[in-house]
C-alpha cells in the first residue's frame, strides 16, 4: 500500500474517547494540582482503567498492543490539556514498561507487566545521576555479584514516576564490571520499590510537570536476587539507547500535544479578546503567529507520526526519533511563547491554561536528552565527520 | 433482562442550520456523534444489565455511517448491534422512524425493557420513544430522570419522572419503554479493549426485507406528515409583561393591541 494519512478507526476511536477523558477528568483538576505540586493516584489509575498503559504491551500480559501510533496519540491528547499526566503516561509506558516489556524475561515479564497495564503499580527508569546526564554512560552507581544477589551502591536523580505512593519497581542502570576494552560493563537491573537500601525521595519546586513524580533515588548496600538482570549481562548501554528512541516519539507526543492546546487556547481567546473595538486575531501580525503555529503544528505531526509508522512497521527510526523530539519541543516553544503573547497580562496568571503550558515546554528540550544531544545523534546518522561532540 | 436501547447519529452542535434552499440540515464539516441524550440511554442499559443480568442490544436508524455510533456503543459495553439501513427508510417522518424501529424491535424479540433518549438534538421532537411503545402497545414512561426499581420476576418497573414542577414516581409492568434525561446516570468511557473489540466488529445491517413490515409504511411514502416548509424562526424580543388591578390591566392591553393595529 502506498502513502495514506488515514488513521485507523481505531486509532479514531481511541483519540476521540482519550480527549473527552482528558477534557472530562483532567482538565478540571489539573490547575490544582500543578499548583500543589500533587502526583494524582486516581487519575493514574484511571488512565491505566482504559487501558492506555498497556498500549504496547501484548494482550497476554494485560495489555492492548494498539502499536505505537496509538500509544503516541494517546499521549499527545493528554498533553493538549494537561504535560504533568501526559508525563505519568509516558514515562510510564515508554521509559518504565517498554524496557521490561521488551527485554524481560518471561517470568520477569509475568510478574510485573500485568501490574503495570493495570496501574496497580508504576515503572520508573533510572539512568540519570547527579554526575551521569548527557553523558549517561559514564554512570557511576555499582553493582556487585555476590552469593546470587545483586549489591547496588549509589545514586540517581530526576527519575519520573519513581518516588509516589504506587511506584513498584524501578530499572535501574549501573556498572556491573569492566570490558575486555576497557569500558565500564554496564547493566539494567530491576529493584522494586521497597527493597532494603534503596530509597527514594519525591523532589520538589519544579518548574514544570509540577504534578508528575520526580524522584532522587539512592542504593546503600541495596540487595537484589540476581535473577532481577533485565536481558544480558552488559547489555544496559544498548538497552537505554533503544529505550530512549521510544521515549524521544514520547517527548515528541507531548511536544506536539502541548502545541496544539496552546494553540486551541490562543485561537479561542484571539476571537474573544477585543481592543481598538475589534478582536485581537483579526490585526494581522496576530493572524500571523496562528497561521504560524497551525503550520510548525502540522510538520510536526508529519514527522512524529512519521518516525512511529516506521517504528510500528519495523523500520530503522532512531534518527526520525531524534528529529521528532527536537522540532515538536521547538514546535511547542514557539506555540507556547505565541500563546502567551496573544493573552497579554492574563497569559502569565495561572487561571489561564497557557501559563502552564509555557512553563511545562521547557523541560521537553531539556529531558531524554537536550536538544543539542538530539542534534548530535542527527549528525551522526546523517554521517559528519568525527562524533560531532 | 433483555434491553434494547435506540440511539440515533446526529450533528455535532446545538445549532442546527437549516439550508434556506434545500430546506435540510446542513451537515457539511460539522462531526457526528451520539444523540447525547442517547448516551444516558446506553448506560442506562449497560446499569441495568449490571444490576439485573441480561443483555444489551443496541439499533439505530440510519445511513452507513451511522454504524460509528454503534460501534461506540459496543466499545462501552453492549452486547449486540445492529443498523438498520436500507433506501427505503429515507425520508422518514417521526411516525415512520417508530414504526421501523419497532419492527427491528419485535425481530430482536424477547425484550423486557427498551430505552430511549428523552430527545434528539437535531430532529427535537420527542415523539419517536413514545411512538415506538405505541407500535409495540407497551407502556410508555417519559422524562425518566431515576430508575427506582426493576422487579424482573414479578415484570415490574418502578421510576421518577422529570415533570416540569416536579417529580412524579410511577410504576409500570414490563416490558415497557423509558425515555431518559440528562443526568440520569454518567455515561463511561470505552476503554481502549472495547475501542480495540469494537474496531473489529462487523456489523450487521437489517434492510426492509430483514424486517416485519408492511413496505407500504416505511419512508417518505409511508410519513403522514407533509413537511411545507423548514426555517429558523426570527429570534423573538422579550415579551412585556402588564401588572396591576386586572381591569387597569385588561385597559391597557386593550390600548395596546388597537395601537398595535391588531384589534380594531
Ligand atoms: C522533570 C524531569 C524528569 C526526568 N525524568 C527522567 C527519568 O525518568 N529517567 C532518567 O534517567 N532521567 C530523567 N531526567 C533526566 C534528564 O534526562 C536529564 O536532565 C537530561 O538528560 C540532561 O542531563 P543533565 O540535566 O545532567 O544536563 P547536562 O548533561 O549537564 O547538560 C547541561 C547542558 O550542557 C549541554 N551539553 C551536554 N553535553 C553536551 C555536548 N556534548 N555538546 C553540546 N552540549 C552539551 C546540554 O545540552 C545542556 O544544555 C528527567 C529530568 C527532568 C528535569
Ligand atoms: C415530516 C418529517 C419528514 C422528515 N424527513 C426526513 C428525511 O427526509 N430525511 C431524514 O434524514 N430525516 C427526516 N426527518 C427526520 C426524522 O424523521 C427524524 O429525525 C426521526 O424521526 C427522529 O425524530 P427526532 O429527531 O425528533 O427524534 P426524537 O423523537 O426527538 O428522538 C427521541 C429518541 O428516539 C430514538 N430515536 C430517534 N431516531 C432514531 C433513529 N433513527 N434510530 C434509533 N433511535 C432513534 C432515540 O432514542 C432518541 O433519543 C423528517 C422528520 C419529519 C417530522
Amino acid at each position: 500500500m502506498g502513502l495514506s494519512f488515514d488513521l485507523t478507526e481505531e486509532q479514531d476511536m481511541m483519540r476521540r474517547m482519550v480527549r473527552q477523558f482528558a477534557e472530562k477528568e483532567i482538565l478540571p483538576v489539573c490547575v490544582e494540582l500543578d499548583e500543589k505540586e500533587e502526583f494524582s493516584v486516581h487519575l493514574t489509575r484511571r488512565m491505566a482503567e482504559l487501558g492506555l498503559f498497556g498500549s504496547i504491551v501484548s494482550e497476554e500480559y494485560g495489555g492492548t498492543d494498539v502499536g505505537y501510533l496509538s500509544y503516541i496519540i494517546s499521549v499527545e491528547e493528554i498533553a493538549r490539556v494537561d504535560g504533568s499526566q501526559a508525563a505519568t503516561l509516558a514515562a510510564g509506558v515508554s521509559l518504565g514498561i517498554s524496557p521490561i516489556f521488551y527485554y524481560g524475561n518471561e517470568e520477569q515479564k509475568q510478574e510485573w507487566l500485568p501490574k503495570l497495564c493495570s496501574g496497580e503499580i508504576l515503572a520508573s527508569f533510572g539512568l540519570t545521576e547527579p554526575n551521569a546526564g548527557s553523558d549517561a554512560g559514564s554512570s557511576k552507581t555499582t553493582a556487585v555479584l555476590e552469593n546470587g544477589y545483586w549489591v547496588i551502591n549509589g545514586s540517581k536523580i530526576f527519575i519520573t514516576n519513581s518516588a509516589s505512593e504506587i511506584s513498584g519497581i524501578c530499572v535501574v542502570q549501573a556498572v556491573t564490571g569492566k570490558r575486555s576494552d576497557g569500558k565500564n560493563e554496564l547493566s539494567c537491573i530491576l529493584v522494586p520499590n521497597g527493597t532494603e537500601g534503596f530509597e527514594a525521595r519525591p523532589m520538589h519546586g519544579k518548574m514544570c510537570w509540577r504534578a508528575s513524580n520526580t524522584g532522587e533515588l539512592y542504593f546503600t548496600d541495596c540487595m537484589v536476587p540476581e535473577k532481577n538482570l533485565l536481558g544480558r549481562r552488559g547489555e544496559g548501554f544498548h538497552q537505554m539507547l533503544a529505550t530512549l528512541d521510544g521515549g524521544r516519539l514520547s517527548i515528541g507526543a507531548m511536544g506536539l500535544g502541548g502545541a496544539q492546546g496552546a494553540f486551541e487556547a490562543a485561537l479561542n481567546y484571539s476571537k474573544e479578546r477585543e481592543q481598538f473595538g475589534r478582536p485581537i486575531g483579526s490585526f494581522q501580525v496576530n493572524a500571523f503567529k496562528m497561521a504560524d503555529m497551525a503550520t510548525q503544528i502540522e510538520m510536526a505531526r508529519l514527522l512524529l507520526y512519521k518516525a512511529c509508522w516506521l517504528r510500528d512497521n519495523n523500520r530503522e527510526f532512531s534518527k526520525e526519533a531524534a528529529m521528532a523530539k527536537l522540532v515538536c519541543s521547538e514546535v511547542f516553544r514557539m506555540c507556547a511563547n505565541h500563546a502567551v503573547q496573544l493573552h497579554g497580562g492574563y497569559g502569565l496568571m495561572n487561571e489561564y491554561r497557557v501559563e502552564k503550558f509555557y512553563r511545562n515546554q521547557k523541560l521537553l528540550e531539556i529531558g531524554e536528552g537536550t536538544s543539542e544531544v538530539q542534534r548530535i545523534v542527527i549528525a551522526r546518522h546523517i554521517g559528519v565527520p568525527g562524533r560531532a561532540l | 433482562m433483555k434491553i434494547v436501547v435506540c440511539i440515533k447519529q446526529v450533528p455535532d452542535t446545538t445549532e442546527v442550520k437549516i439550508d434556506p434552499e434545500t430546506k435540510t440540515l446542513v451537515r457539511e464539516g460539522v462531526e457526528s456523534i451520539t444523540n447525547p441524550f442517547d448516551e444516558f440511554a446506553i448506560e442506562e442499559g449497560l446499569l441495568t444489565k449490571e444490576k439485573y443480568g441480561g443483555e444489551v442490544h443496541v439499533i439505530t436508524m440510519g445511513p452507513p455511517q451511522a454504524k460509528e455510533v454503534l460501534k461506540n456503543a459496543y466499545a462501552v459495553g453492549s452486547d449486540y448491534v445492529y443498523l438498520i439501513s436500507d433506501r427505503a427508510f429515507a425520508g422518514a417522518d417521526t411516525w415512520a422512524t417508530a414504526y421501523t424501529l419497532s419492527a427491528a424491535i419485535k425481530k430482536i424479540g424477547d425484550f423486557d425493557l427498551v430505552i430511549c433518549g428523552k430527545q434528539a438534538i437535531d430532529g427535537d421532537t420527542a415523539q419517536v420513544g413514545p411512538g415506538i411503545a405505541t407500535q409495540l402497545n407497551i407502556p410508555q414512561l417519559t422524562y425518566v430522570d431515576k430508575v427506582v426499581e426493576i422487579d424482573p420476576d414479578n415484570k415490574k418497573i418502578k421510576v421518577e419522572r422529570l415533570l416540569e414542577d416536579g417529580k412524579e414516581v410511577v410504576e409500570a409492568s414490563l416490558p415497557a419503554l423509558i425515555t431518559v434525561v440528562k443526568d440520569i446516570n454518567e455515561p463511561r468511557l470505552p476503554s481502549l479493549f472495547g475501542i480495540k473489540k469494537a474496531a473489529k466488529l462487523d456489523i450487521p445491517t437489517w434492510t426492509a426485507d430483514d424486517l416485519p413490515v408492511d413496505k407500504d409504511k416505511l419512508g417518505l411514502k409511508g410519513s403522514p406528515t407533509e413537511v411545507i416548509n423548514v426555517f429558523s424562526p426570527e429570534v423573538r424580543g422579550g415579551g412585556e409583561i402588564l401588572e396591576g388591578e386586572i381591569p387597569e390591566v385588561v385597559s391597557t392591553l386593550v390600548e395596546k393591541l388597537m395601537d398595535m393595529k391588531i384589534i380594531q
